[in-house]
């Protein structure tokens, strides 16, 4: 991976809001099944209010754009998702380095999950978005493709349908919730593969 | 004032704002106090904005007591308090207790001039462990 040129980092602005965007009804339909049904929209509404200051976000240099684009998710999302996605990225930004390589990227990923288990006091297994990172995190240290990651991602978001929620909301239903897609790991899904996909095109 | 302050966040700005008032029943004025409910947006959920504005209004160098409701109040109220920052931050406590008991408990505590920690610690002794 070469150093990311502002134009890159605008693309990929756009391709995960217009992502978001494009899914919001199926993660709020998601959500609605287990939780408080406020995924999609608040989704939504964060990463618009990302990509309104894309321009801003990527004519910095890339560890401050992401810690940027965190805080921006941390104060617009409105619900536990806000701090959740919010410090992926914040924490993304804290470690990466500027121009990172896959190894350093993969490094860097690796730290900012830890944080987000952190902040939502959750581990593996427990229906999450933990549960799609994880396992993203591991195909890019395999030197997986993007198509493959992408692919990784998506198995993974649909592996949460038999897990029983343990952590947020849907923990309340017990083991009504099993049978459902965790909204947080299909929305991480997504956000893969838009991030994964863009990169690809424009490599 | 020298009395912790509390600070009341729901997802709901009627549980948070009746929740208040309750408190003040109780202790009237003499403990600083505040409260947030809703995402912003008309809503329901939680502000990190919000929290923190509601910490600013509420602050007490003797520290604040936070009480949350649900999950995403307790992750937010912990997001607020991160951007606050040190050395405020250590001054700040999220309290796992109900809502309702936890801050008209913690607030009686608070108006007896009682520390940050007792007053968590009065919280706290409603959640069983």
């Amino acid at each position: 991976m070469v150093a990311m040129a502002a134009s890159d980092l605008s693309r990929l602005i756009a391709a995960v809001a217009d992502t978001i965007a494009a899914h919001a009804d199926e993660l709020t339909a998601l959500d609605q099944a287990i939780g408080d049904g406020d995924h999609g929209l608040n989704m939504k509404r964060g990463f618009e209010a990302v990509r309104a200051e894309a321009d801003t976000f990527a004519a910095k240099p890339l560890p401050e754009a992401l810690k940027a684009i965190g805080t921006k998710l941390v104060m617009t999302v409105g619900g536990a998702s806000g701090p959740l996605f919010g410090t992926l990225f914040m924490a993304l930004g804290k470690e990466i380095s500027a121009e990172p390589d896959r190894a350093g990227l993969t490094i860097a990923f690796g730290k900012a999950i830890e944080a987000v288990a952190a902040r939502g006091k959750s581990q593996i297994g427990q229906k999450t978005m933990l549960d799609v990172l994880q396992p993203v995190h591991e195909a890019l240290a395999e030197g997986k493709t993007a198509a493959e990651i992408v692919a990784v991602a998506d198995r993974a978001a649909q592996a949460t349908v038999p897990m029983k929620a343990l952590r947020g909301r849907a923990s309340f239903l017990g083991d009504r919730s099993i049978g459902h897609m965790d909204a947080g790991a299909r929305s991480t899904a997504l956000l893969v593969r838009a991030v994964a996909e863009t990169i690809e095109r424009h490599a | 004032m020298s009395n912790v302050g509390i600070v009341i966040v729901s997802h709901s700005p009627l549980v948070a704002e009746g929740t208040a008032d309750m408190v003040r029943q109780m202790v009237g004025d003499e403990v600083p106090l505040a409260w947030c409910g809703g995402n912003g947006h008309g809503g329901l959920g939680t502000s990190v904005e919000a929290i923190m504005g509601a910490i600013e209004k509420a602050w007490s160098e003797a520290g604040v007591a936070i009480l949350v409701d649900l999950g995403g109040a307790e992750t937010n109220s912990e997001m607020a308090v991160e951007m606050i920052g040190e050395p405020r931050a250590q001054k700040i406590v999220v309290c796992n207790a109900p809502i309702v008991e936890g801050a008209v408990m913690a607030a009686t505590e608070a108006s007896g001039g009682a520390s940050l920690k007792e007053v968590v610690a009065t919280a706290h002794e409603l959640s069983p462990a």
